[in-house]
């Protein structure tokens, strides 16, 4: 079958301003992942079409893109689980500045992921020959928030980070969970005072357009908001 | 542009990161990638780790040298891999002080599961009599590469580590035994800069984009095996290609062997649990060379199921686990069945292809990453490499599952470890003249080029070939016509262009030079193969079916000659304790 794409372009070295594209793409099946359709334009129609892409198994986070409006990863996302008889609609992920075409400047997102320390931090140290006890209980507490792979679909998606470019976003309060809530680490109150400002976690409305987005299918608010009760009631 | 490291690493995946970590903080160290860290291929590896930790059920390191001896078919270097089982422990432990967070089992250690040819003795008394499983995989859910990676860069960040992230490395800078650096492409401005280092440690993966069905990302061009090879110096091996058993049907996609550890059965059309005629001992838990024989063979005979695309598959049924066991311990692995095959494992299996998957060859070196300049041993002053790009060679014919994502902690350190002494007292060699010249003229060639040729057919071609004629099963005919065919693809290559000229993120031409690195990894992939007159390990001979250890106990050192054949020459393998014998599980 023919799919039709309209694609935001924007090349700097030519564009004013970025502008759509219509692609008719012949000879597509509804169970190709969007990536698929993107390398078959790049590959045999235009290959100026420019999108950043790795794993295409929804592990390395590479391509998340905006699709009919939702921040999707490209290859996550089957035609069939589209409305794709109609012409689906491909922009780069927003709130981030655009480099060309899909490929955003990401930047601001990775820092805001190195503010709140995002390693292990521990002061006790460490049996010498063993590894540190954890349950396992304690240990499947962190594993869906270990499973972000950075792909910025969740902070690009928030409607608080359109507003403010300083809020610190959902990936990165996911990452400072991931830590906070790990019973080996020590130094959960140095990260939540790194969070408990009005650009931290308190600018988190509970939209919860994060959850919608998130192509790991991580319920990032349940996360953000066992943060929000830790620091609510820690005495100090 | 100049910049000037006292280290430069290439790659930021496992092994190159694991490097960074032990870089003391007075160096100056960059990390250039082609991707950002995260993104790396190590983060795919879902299984799980291999050290004999013993936490749940008694195991040692000389179990896991053993299997790995043993799973290389003889040919991996015996010291090497002794050094990479007993440091396993040591190794796994540090990552968990590092912060890596693993499935615990019920006394809070590390879990631990089965994986394909990792035994020990049925009878501890009689160590070369019949072996059975043994749990020594650590992992966390089938997320292990995954958590291993973000470990890794959440420690590279406590470091202060510099990223030079999107940067395409095109040049090593070498010359007369010494290196001097490499030249990169920051791909977001389209600039060339050098870096000028003490020590470069290549760390750049494998080269699975090589073939049609491969488990590996789009990034896995073989861009460092192919600089060093272009550069005048040997590859090690290059004709061992591990093909994984259990790739999704048409995709290529990884179903990790942890689905079989954990108890997955594969099934011909007939529903037969084929693998107890293959390997009756270990049967689903065979290594992965024996597996993907046996599905090939099985299809062969007409016991493979034909999908919609007219190739044939197998069955990797794992739903008698149940759910819980399922969500819990495969849960990425199922969901990839489900998102790309509309397949629902906890109630029908998996269709399931054998997949390109690992390169056990690639850059020559030592135990501590030193890149050998020759068979002799001679080493290239400031070059280490380390990962699935170097050979040390602890696979030898045939990698045993998990032993990847070890080798790249192990050998990773020992890199970093060794470049860390080695600066103390070296210093800058003199760089190159108009280093950055040979990349200047290559990009503007590809960039003004009219040619009629597109990046898409030759690179499909390449990938068909190299799937039918340097597969699972090889033979003499075969492997004459792909060095055919290869010939005519690198020509047919001097004649592509690319559409976008531009200077600012041209993965146009990004594709460009990465197919020609494919192209090159292909060639001393199909020439060492063509050489080879046994079948060993993952490389499989339909007219030389057995090994011989007689005249093929050696490893290939390959060496590009200009203008003419490729130059093979032989290093032996290394033997301390384990006598090579019959291959049987």
């Amino acid at each position: 079958m023919e799919l039709s794409v309209k694609i935001l372009r924007y090349n700097p070295e030519k564009d004013s301003k970025p502008y759509f594209q219509e692609y008719k793409v012949p000879g597509v099946a509804e169970d190709w992942r969007l990536l698929d359709v993107l390398h078959e334009i790049k590959w045999k129609l235009d290959g100026t079409l420019t999108f950043r892409r790795s794993c295409a198994h929804g592990v390395c986070g590479s391509d998340g893109i905006r699709v009919n409006g939702k921040n999707r990863l490209a290859c996550s996302i089957l035609l069939k689980d589209l409305n794709y008889k109609k012409t689906i609609i491909i922009e780069p992920l927003p709130a981030m500045p655009i480099i060309k075409d899909l490929v955003v400047d990401m930047t601001s997102f990775f820092q805001k992921y190195e503010v709140i320390k995002p390693y292990l931090i521990t002061k006790t140290p460490p049996p010498p020959d063993a590894e540190r006890f954890q349950s396992n209980e304690d240990a499947e507490k962190l594993f869906e928030s270990a499973k972000c792979i950075l792909c910025g679909c969740c902070t690009t998606s928030c409607p608080s980070t359109w507003t403010n470019d300083n809020y610190i976003g959902p990936a990165a309060l996911l990452k400072t969970y991931r830590f906070v809530f790990d019973t080996r680490d020590e130094a959960p109150d140095e990260r939540l005072d790194i969070i408990d400002n009005p650009d931290g976690i308190w600018r988190c409305h509970t939209i919860f357009n994060c959850i919608e987005t998130c192509p790991k299918e991580i319920n990032i608010t349940w996360h953000i908001s066992q943060l929000k009760t830790r620091l609510a009631t820690r005495e100090f | 542009m100049i910049k000037t490291y006292d280290v430069v690493i290439i790659g930021a995946g496992g092994a190159g990161l694991r490097a960074a970590v032990e870089i003391p903080k007075e160096y100056s160290c960059a990390v250039i990638s082609k991707v950002f860290p995260p993104r790396s291929h190590t983060g795919t590896a879902q299984g799980g780790v291999c050290a004999a930790l013993g936490n749940m059920e008694e195991d040692s390191w000389e179990n896991h040298a053993f299997d790995t001896v043993k799973g290389s078919d003889y040919l991996g270097d015996q010291d090497a891999i002794e050094v990479m089982c007993q440091d396993a422990v040591r190794a796994i432990i540090e990552l968990e002080h590092m912060g890596m967070p693993f499935s615990r089992n019920e006394d809070g250690k590390i879990a631990q599961r089965k994986f394909g040819g990792h035994t020990k003795p049925a009878d501890p008394a009689d160590p070369y009599g019949k072996r059975i499983p043994v749990m020594r995989a650590c992992y966390s859910a089938d997320r292990t590469g995954h958590v291993m990676l973000q470990t890794l860069y959440e420690n590279c960040i406590k470091n202060q580590v510099s990223f030079f992230s999107e940067y395409f490395v095109t040049q090593l800078l070498v010359e007369n035994g010494v290196c001097s650096g490499v030249v990169a492409m920051d791909i977001s401005t389209g600039e060339i800069h050098t870096f000028h280092a003490k020590a470069v440690v290549f760390a750049t993966g494998g080269y699975g984009r090589a073939f049609q069905i491969t488990s590996n990302a789009h990034v896995g061009t073989g861009d460092g095996t192919n600089l060093v090879y272009r550069a005048g110096l040997p590859l090690e091996d290059m004709e061992f290609f591990q093909f994984h058993p259990t790739g999704l049907w048409r995709l290529g996609i990884l179903v990790s062997e942890a689905a079989r550890g954990e108890g997955g059965i594969l099934k011909n059309k007939d529903g037969e649990r084929f693998m107890q005629k293959y390997a009756p001992t270990v049967m689903d838990l065979a290594p992965r060379d024996m597996v993907s024989r046996a599905i090939i063979t099985e299809i062969r005979e007409g016991k493979g199921i034909r999908g919609s695309d007219g190739t044939d598959y197998v069955l990797l049924d794992v739903s008698h686990l149940g759910k819980k066991v399922i969500d819990e311990k495969l849960p990425e692995i199922t969901g990839f069945a489900r998102t790309y095959l509309g397949v629902e494992p906890t109630k029908e299996p998996i269709p399931i292809q054998p997949t390109a998957h690992y390169a056990m060859g690639g850059i020559p070196t030592d135990i501590d990453g030193r890149v050998f300049a020759n068979e002799k041993g001679d080493i290239i002053k400031g070059f280490y490499a380390a990962g699935e790009c170097a050979c040390v060679s602890v696979h030898g014919g045939n990698r045993l599952g998990t032993n990847s994502l070890l080798d790249i902690i192990i050998f990773g350190r020992r890199s970093g470890k060794a470049v860390a002494e080695f600066i103390k007292t070296a210093d800058y060699s003199p760089l190159p003249e108009n280093t950055e010249e040979q990349t200047r003229k290559e990009i503007e060639a590809l960039k003004t080029s009219t040619g009629k040729e597109s990046i898409l057919n030759i690179r499909t071609e390449l990938q068909v070939m190299m799937m039918n004629k340097c597969g699972v099963f090889r033979n003499e005919k075969e492997l004459k016509e792909g060095i055919e065919e290869l010939k005519q693809l690198k020509e047919r290559y001097k004649n592509i262009s690319i559409q976008d000229k531009g200077n600012i993120f041209n993965t146009d031409l990004m594709e460009a030079i990465e197919l020609g690195n494919l192209l090159d990894s292909a060639e001393a992939t199909l020439y060492s193969a063509e050489n080879r007159q046994e079948s060993r390990g993952a490389h499989t001979r339909e007219d030389y079916t057995n090994r011989d250890d007689e005249n093929w106990m050696k490893h290939t050192f390959i060496t590009k000659a200009n203008g003419s054949e490729p130059k093979i020459t032989y290093k032996p393998v290394v033997i301390t304790r384990y006598k090579p014998m019959e291959r049987k599980y």
